[in-house]
């Protein structure tokens, strides 16, 4: 199957480009990178955690100089980055259990801060990150993630989304999207797969906490993805970025289709991309070329019940309502097309 | 220097002399006035550098212990009965880490029913934990193995347990004699860990074990608690040494040099135990006292040194099995394996009912001449549990069984206990 | 070993009476031990705190079912709850009342005890002259202290100043005290009136 390869202008901020100065290229694009989740783990091929967690630690490292620590859930992560006997974490890493990364991070953030403070320093330089998968954030890590925004502790929480329990062989999370097959959302009956319900927006309920940085990110822009980890390290408190990583195993999808999967996400609307600092949304990107959801769903088998004959034409379409709907809620698009167009800001305050 | 204070105010000054660096909490009765007595102490600065965390869950509290142990500070937290339970996940995984948290258990019942008076069944569900655990007869005792705690969890790298009865000892204001910071000092070394998290020598922790290896991990825990058979009686003199009395230790006998029975219980009420045995005594009955201090390394030879010698031993517990019956009788049992005497468990005390010398009195009366059954509840009320038994039979639906109990008992009366 | 139970309701500050004993006795050069009947906090509602004294350390735990004194901070519980149980025939009872006993209707209930040692003070009514607020508990300690002699009255005022400062300790102290000169007078009186 070919795939239409673009050759970009020069000067651009392609990934990659040798032609930029030094500064302005990424850090995956540098020899010296970390490479803080080190080749030779077990994930998958195509795994879109692996490349969201290589992409946001590499980031981190480089904006903390290397001082920082990771606390990480249990789950596809945690499971194939250190298969027993190895590891292949290049910094200081802990996993407890699977509900409690967040308060691992506000435990490891109070134990450096006390250690600064008897070497006289006022506070820590080194950092702290605490990730994991979506089911350890939405569901079962919940209580333990609002406890350390309620506390402002100083840890960014890296969620990477991948809308499922897939370590344990596909299950449904809160954060799996309405229609979609996993192992306890069968494709069977009238209503195949997940159910459509309210839905967790977690980075919404994170900004409810006004904490000082939200942000959404997709394995398909890693210069976005590297930019908002660093903005992040800047500030002091507790940080939520929540990173849209498709699983080809889970999704049913092409592992060489991870990257464009995620950019489908953005451009379909399904998965708006911004940020938010004290409980009101500060950017977002802009979809460049709008797609249909239907070219999103059906790359991926976990939605191929929607299709065929006669599918499920009515399901796509309330899907469709809910891209729509992030679109006006979001202001996605720059030009606003009829019906799509932007509501107020997050926050309530109108726009300009 | 001498005090006249709360038992739970004690525990909070001796846990500060200890100089923790993070004290992470959540309320629940009846361990709230210490967590209150140590954050005011940070909180006014007097117990400084140390982060006081106020967490939303006692399941973040042990969590948050576990990320600031492993990064190599002096971490402390305190629960009971539901709390515990809530933990309990992340109890088996700080020590399954090997993580030196110290942690007080107000000891108190575990529901259905709700109850928060004291007994010890919530540290009870814990022992196989691997946690280190070690019960106090008093305030005095309370607060000096917090002392000698932090250094034997740090020095196995084992979290560990210090268990004090709920209200009875928590609530109690005692004589106490607060040490100096000085003498805590010279005592308690700075903790040095055996692992950190350290961007100049980063490490992983917590990776999954298979079954290559799981075992050898699991064993090397016993191993540890093994070695802390040795170390208790070894701190609790070097505490003896340096601060001039007897605390902590494997068990304390009393009186059971010629006793013919002899009763083994754990915690508060073996004071109690004390007074029915000296007027006991006084009448001639040749009876001692085993107190058991650490429940976990369960002292095996030194138990069974105590009571090989006795006609009888029974064992008094404010814990249950359900099924089965005793729990600390289970152990004591091992103890004494191959030697022929007569054992017997007394359950007391479940959910905060009281035990009296009085009542200690007679059921010892019935064991000394051996007309206790094997199992028995010191002051059953057996009309009303026959009455709820009678009534499940004769009807299906037969409604909630606590509810019944306490229509049974009549009006609740505010009468003296 | 004397043993002291203290009847009133939730609020009132019998838990901090039975404490204050305990720090009057320990600076004495005494063994104290002061707890509640433990239970969820509750304004209003029936509580118990007891105290034990003795010279020697003091190792029983369980409730004072037998006791020698008996505080009763609350009036209306003398109707409501068994407040006598259990007290020896030559125990000591104070009962915060501005009734004398023998318009508190309690005959009956008190016959089979030493009429010389149960006496009433208006704890209540001196407090609210003394401290602005019906918090009876320190102003009965002053009358403990009269009616039983086992703690002096230097001794509660100097507990009460450990548990309280400032101006609260002080008129806490006056009302103790206030109380003290009142039960000691009733006393005399006592003697000199023939019963």
């Amino acid at each position: 199957m070919t795939q239409q390869v673009k050759f970009y202008q020069t000067g651009t901020f392609t990934v990659g480009n040798r032609l930029l100065s030094p500064e302005e290229r990424t850090v995956q694009a540098s020899i010296n990178r970390n490479n803080s989740l080190n080749s030779g783990h077990r994930a998958c091929q195509g795994c879109g955690e692996a490349l969201g967690a290589r992409y946001a630690v590499d980031a981190a490292m480089r904006a903390t100089g290397g001082r920082l620590v990771a606390a990480n859930a249990t789950g596809c992560l945690e499971v194939f980055s250190t298969p027993y006997p190895e590891s292949s974490w290049q910094l200081p890493w802990l996993h407890s259990l699977f509900g409690n990364a967040a308060a691992v991070g506000t435990g490891i953030a109070a134990a450096l801060q006390v250690k600064a403070q008897k070497a006289g320093k006022a506070q820590s330089d080194i950092r702290v990150i605490a990730q994991g998968g979506d089911g350890g954030t939405t569901d079962i890590g919940f209580g333990c993630l609002s406890g350390m925004f309620e506390r402002n502790d100083d840890v960014l929480y890296i969620c990477y989304d991948n809308e499922g329990y897939m370590n344990t062989g596909v299950q449904r999370s809160s954060a799996t999207p309405p229609a979609a097959r996993t192992g306890t959302t069968q494709a069977l009956g009238e209503a195949p797969g997940a159910p459509f319900g309210q839905g967790k927006n977690v980075p919404l309920i994170a900004m409810a906490h006004q904490i000082p940085y939200v942000a959404t990110a997709t394995v398909a822009d890693l210069r976005d993805l590297e930019t908002k980890v660093e903005k992040a390290m800047t500030i002091r408190g507790a940080r939520y970025l929540h990173i849209f990583v498709p699983c080809p195993l889970g999704w049913g999808s092409a592992s060489r289709d991870t990257i464009k999967i995620a950019r489908l996400a953005r451009e379909t609307g399904i998965f708006p991309v911004f940020e938010a600092e004290n409980g009101a949304v500060t950017d977002v990107t802009r979809i460049r070329h709008r797609v249909p959801v239907e070219a999103y769903l059906r790359p991926q088998k976990r939605f191929a019940h929607l299709f065929g004959d006669p599918g499920h034409p009515e399901t796509v379409a309330r899907i469709q309502a809910g891209a729509d709907r992030n679109i006006k809620r979001f202001g996605l698009l720059d030009a606003a097309e009829p019906g799509l167009e932007p509501l107020g800001r997050l926050d309530g305050s109108p726009r300009p | 220097m001498m005090k006249q204070i709360e038992g739970s105010e004690a525990v909070a000054e001796a846990v500060a002399l200890c100089r923790p660096e993070v004290i992470c909490a959540y309320p629940i009765s009846p361990q709230t006035h210490i967590v209150e007595g140590i954050g005011a102490l940070v909180k006014s600065g007097a117990l400084s550098p140390c982060a006081f965390i106020n967490v939303e869950s006692e399941f973040a509290a042990m969590s948050v212990a576990i990320g600031s142990s492993a990064t190599g500070a002096r971490t402390y937290t305190a629960t009971a009965s539901q709390g515990l339970l809530l933990m309990a996940e992340a109890v088996y995984n700080a020590s399954g880490l090997g993580l030196p948290i110290v942690m007080t258990v107000a000891n108190r019942a575990i529901g259905a029913p709700i109850n928060i008076w004291n007994d010890h069944s919530d540290s009870m569900s814990q022992r196989d934990s691997g946690w280190l655990q070690l019960f106090a007869e008093s305030n005095q005792e309370a607060l000096d193995i917090h002392i000698q705690a932090f250094k034997l969890a740090e020095e196995l790298s084992m979290p560990i347990m210090v268990c004090m009865d709920g209200f009875i000892l928590t609530h109690a204001y005692e004589r106490v004699a607060m040490p100096s910071q000085e003498e805590v000092d010279a005592f308690l070394p700075p903790y040095e860990p055996r692992q950190v998290l350290d961007p100049d020598e980063p490490v992983s922790i917590g990776a999954m074990v298979g079954p290559e290896a799981f075992m050898e991990v699991r064993y090397l825990a016993h191993a540890k608690q093994t070695m802390a058979l040795e170390r208790i009686p070894e701190i609790a003199a070097e505490f003896e040494a340096a601060f001039g009395r007897k605390a902590g230790g494997l068990v304390r006998r009393y009186r059971t040099e010629d006793a013919e029975t002899i009763v083994v219980a754990l915690g508060s009420v073996v004071g109690t135990l004390e007074e029915a045995i000296d007027a006991m005594r006084d009448r001639d009955v040749k009876i001692g006292l085993l107190s058991i201090r650490s429940f976990r390394p369960f002292p095996l030879t030194a138990v069974r040194e105590a009571l090989q010698h006795a006609k009888r031993v029974v064992v008094l517990e404010k814990a249950f099995s359900v099924g089965l019956g005793g729990v600390v009788s289970t152990d004591v049992r091992l103890a004494l394996s191959g030697i022929q005497l007569h054992g017997y468990t007394v359950v007391a005390g479940l959910g905060g009912r009281s035990i009296t010398k009085d009542s200690l009195e007679r059921m010892l009366a019935d064991a000394v001449q051996d007309k206790l059954e094997p199992l028995t509840f010191l002051d059953l009320d057996w009309g009303i549990v026959n009455r709820q038994l009678a009534r499940e039979a004769s009807i299906r639906k037969s409604g909630p069984i606590a509810e019944n109990l306490l229509r049974d008992l009549g009006t609740v009366q505010a009468k003296a206990p | 070993m004397l043993q002291i139970r203290i009847h009133g309701r939730g609020g009132q500050g019998v838990v901090t009476a039975a404490e204050l004993l305990s720090v009057a006795a320990f600076e004495q050069g005494r063994h104290a031990q002061a707890f509640p009947s433990f239970g969820s906090e509750r304004t209003g509602a029936p509580v118990v705190a007891f105290c034990r004294i003795d010279e020697r350390p003091i190792r029983l735990r369980e409730p004072i079912l037998a006791p020698d004194v008996l505080l009763v901070q609350d009036p209306t519980l003398l109707h409501q709850v068994d407040v006598f149980q259990g007290l020896r025939s030559d125990g000591y009872v104070l009962i915060n009342s501005h009734r004398s006993l023998g318009d508190l209707g309690i005959g009956e209930l008190t016959d089979r005890f030493d009429k010389a040692r149960l006496i009433t003070v208006p704890a209540t009514a001196i407090a609210l002259q003394y401290l602005g607020r019906p918090m009876p508990n320190a102003v009965m300690l002053g009358g403990f202290a009269a009616l039983t002699g086992f703690l002096s009255i230097d001794a509660v005022a100097h507990a009460i100043t450990g548990k309280f400062t400032g101006e609260v300790a002080m008129r806490n102290i006056e009302g103790a005290r206030e109380a003290y000169a009142l039960v000691n007078e009733r006393l005399s009186h006592r003697g000199e009136i023939p019963a």
